[in-house]
């Protein structure tokens, strides 16, 4: 019995050493290469690991971007799979010792970590990623989302049969609001029969009950599938079912290569280096404008933030109505959230001719525009 | 209706795998808290073998392996070294969400051809409950299976009278001569290679690609199925049942335009879970009689 226990015991101390020597070998990988002054060092805070989907795998490609774009000159770190909450402020503060000169805090709830260590080290620079507090060495960054949700509406209007669309939503906060308006109003501007329900999951992030909820969005009758969650669960059931839907975040097709229409791509790549180039220029600021309520940089499809992949599973005439409608809001002409704009009780919202500020984009919507279903829960 | 009613069938099955697992290591006294962590590993292990060789059977396999082999690294710390049971549980759990990720690191963003449907003659031509119950992927029925065989084994056989002993009153069950940590281990063993079935189903029927995490906390809820079933298995059918048909109905009141607050129906299937505690704990001694009177506590066997 005595020996089987140290038996044991050297097994897990082998299986612990092993695991040790596997990971500090990881960790040597980043660091090779380093002890150059003159390199800008920029740091990242990952929600989750990257993977190769969604909403990290996307800034992740950015990071990617800035090394192919700065090569030498800049030296990154990269910190995944940081909760947000207390665990956050420790990680943004181990990266500010290590010399970061700008470090990117990727999830909107790295916000206030970010506000305190920001305070604490006057000399760093911050950039928060969809946030809305700034403080004189933080700045924030954000994507109109919404833009090419309105896309996707169009193509909905223009593809579904029954008039059905299924839309499974995370949490009613203002971008997904923004999100599910623009698709209706996009929807209708092409078909006034067509309705969107929307099922709220309550999570970024649950496969199964993504899953389920577009289960249940096929079994109502909707043979379009829209999502603001995370997985690509919504997409493969759509493949699975004969219906079809958007991706999320990053490019979905290899999950669901019959039923994607297209996806709207995070595209940070073009915000990270501009940030960077700025701060090498010492032109970074955090720029406080009167109409930039919602960040100092807000930027959608005109300046690549937000990318389009190829129209694919639809006949040419509807491709050819969804590359009008991407053009038009890429050049301006189509401000999206343009009046009339009803609710969708037919109470006029937005009166005809009036386009809703940025601002206004956060504090206003507080109703589901004509042809979304129900009411904004809470 | 009848797509909605299937929806809640699927739901419920790895709910049920999982939880009738739990209840044989529970009935023999073991309390393993890492049913999410060795449901992970099942989920890696099937995706990973399923996406290499292409046969979702070899995915079921080692799934199963996977949970089984997590399950006895518990039984090692918890049985073998005696250590704290809720403690080395909670630590399996975290150990295998890591561990999980690690190895399924390489097959994210993949995607396999799942388990398919085997309808069985006759039966799945019935109206109404021929679609639903069978009409399934081998898994489910397995499932149901294990379920009826566990309840068998547990009321009518020897054997399993000596493992509701050993959970019941371990130093009594060594003192007739019974070996509590043999017992014990076999029963740990079984609920990983449950858990890991569960897992495996994840990514074989419910969605098939990996991701880190992605049970999403229903391992837990296989946890609070065996106390909601008070360790009886016809009621972790009715509690699997019941916990994926309030998810699903309010997922469809939603998408109906029911005009209630989605947190609040996000509520609904733990509300329930804790009503019924409450009803079926109204009858103090039959809880305590059903509970296994040494859950949780730790054997040292005399040499």
């Amino acid at each position: 019995m005595k020996l089987n226990k140290s038996l044991i015991l050297l097994g897990v101390v082998v299986v612990a050493g092993l695991a040790f020597i596997m990971s500090s070998e990881k960790a040597s990988e980043k660091v090779a290469g380093v002890a150059d002054d003159k390199k800008m060092k920029v740091g990242f805070v990952y929600l989750t690991t990257p993977g190769d989907h969604g909403w990290t795998y996307a800034h992740e490609v950015g990071r990617q971007d800035v090394i192919a774009h700065f090569g030498d000159k800049v030296e990154t770190t990269y910190i995944e799979n940081v909760p947000e909450g207390p665990d956050a402020t420790r990680v943004i503060r181990d990266l500010a010792k290590q010399g970061n000169d700008i470090i990117f805090t990727t999830s909107f709830g790295y916000m206030d970590p970010t506000l305190k260590i920001a305070a604490e080290f006057p000399e760093i620079k911050f950039d928060h990623v969809t946030g809305y507090k700034r403080a004189p060495n933080m700045a924030t960054g954000n994507i109109r989302f919404y833009e090419g949700r309105y896309v996707q509406g169009v193509v909905a209007g223009l593809m579904t049969k029954s008039n059905k669309i299924g839309y499974i939503a995370s949490f009613p906060i203002p971008e997904v609001i923004q999100g599910i308006n623009a698709f209706g109003l996009g929807l209708r501007s092409v078909n006034k029969d067509a309705e969107v329900s929307v099922i709220w999951v309550n999570t970024w992030y649950d496969p199964v009950k993504e899953a389920d909820a577009a289960k249940v969005h096929i079994a109502e009758g909707a043979d379009i599938l829209a999502q603001h969650t995370d997985s690509p669960a919504m997409l493969q059931t759509a493949e699975k079912a004969g219906v079809y839907g958007f991706g999320q975040s990053s490019d979905m097709k290899a999950f669901a290569p019959k039923a994607q229409l297209f996806s709207s791509v995070n595209n940070w790549g073009p915000y990270y280096i501009s940030q960077i180039q700025a701060l090498m220029d010492g032109s970074w600021t955090t720029g406080d404008g009167p109409d930039h309520w919602a960040g100092n940089t807000w930027a959608g499809m005109a300046d690549d933030f937000l990318v389009l992949t190829p129209f694919e599973n639809m006949p040419s005439d509807v491709a050819t109505a969804a590359q009008k409608a991407a053009d038009d809001v890429k050049s301006g002409v189509n401000k999206i959230f343009t009046g009339p704009i009803r609710d969708n009780t037919g109470a006029e919202k937005v009166p005809a001719g009036k386009t809703l500020s940025d601002g206004e984009l956060f504090t206003t919507l507080d109703y589901y525009v004509e042809g979304v279903i129900g009411k904004i829960p809470g | 209706m009848d797509a909605l009613a299937l929806t809640v069938v699927l739901t419920s099955v790895p709910l049920i795998l999982a939880a009738t697992g739990e209840l044989i290591a529970e009935k023999s006294g073991v309390l393993n808290l890492g049913v999410e962590g060795m449901m992970l590993m099942g989920a890696v292990a099937a995706f990973a073998v399923t996406s290499l060789s292409g046969n979702p059977y070899f995915g079921i396999f080692s799934g199963a392996l996977a949970g089984g082999i997590t399950g006895g690294v518990f039984a090692v710390f918890a049985l073998g070294l005696a250590t704290n049971q809720v403690a080395t549980g909670l630590a399996l759990t975290i150990f295998g969400s890591g561990l999980s990720g690690l190895m399924g690191a390489p097959y994210v963003g993949g995607t396999i051809e799942g388990l398919s449907i085997l309808a069985i003659p006759f039966l799945s031509e019935l109206p109404v409950f021929g679609d639903l119950f069978f009409k399934l992927d081998p898994l489910a029925y397995f499932s149901i299976f294990m379920l009826g065989t566990v309840g068998f084994f547990l009321n009518t056989t020897r054997a399993g009278l000596i493992l509701r002993a050993v959970g019941n009153n371990h130093d009594s069950a060594h003192a007739l001569g019974y070996s509590v940590l043999q017992v014990r281990c076999g029963a740990v063993v079984f609920g990983g290679i449950m858990a890991g079935l569960a897992g495996a189903y994840l990514p074989l029927v419910l969605t098939p690609h990996w991701s880190e995490g992605m049970t999403a906390g229903r391992g837990w809820i296989a946890l609070a199925l065996v106390v909601f079933a008070s360790w009886m298995p016809s009621r972790i059918l009715i509690g699997a049942l019941l916990f994926g048909g309030i998810t699903i109905m309010q997922l469809a009141g939603q998408a109906r335009g029911w005009e209630m607050p989605s947190q609040f129906l996000s509520m609904l299937p733990y509300l329930a879970t804790i009503a019924v505690l409450v009803l079926i704990s109204r009858n103090r001694n039959f809880a305590l009689m059903r509970a296994p009177a040494h859950l949780g506590r730790i054997f040292i066997g005399t040499k």
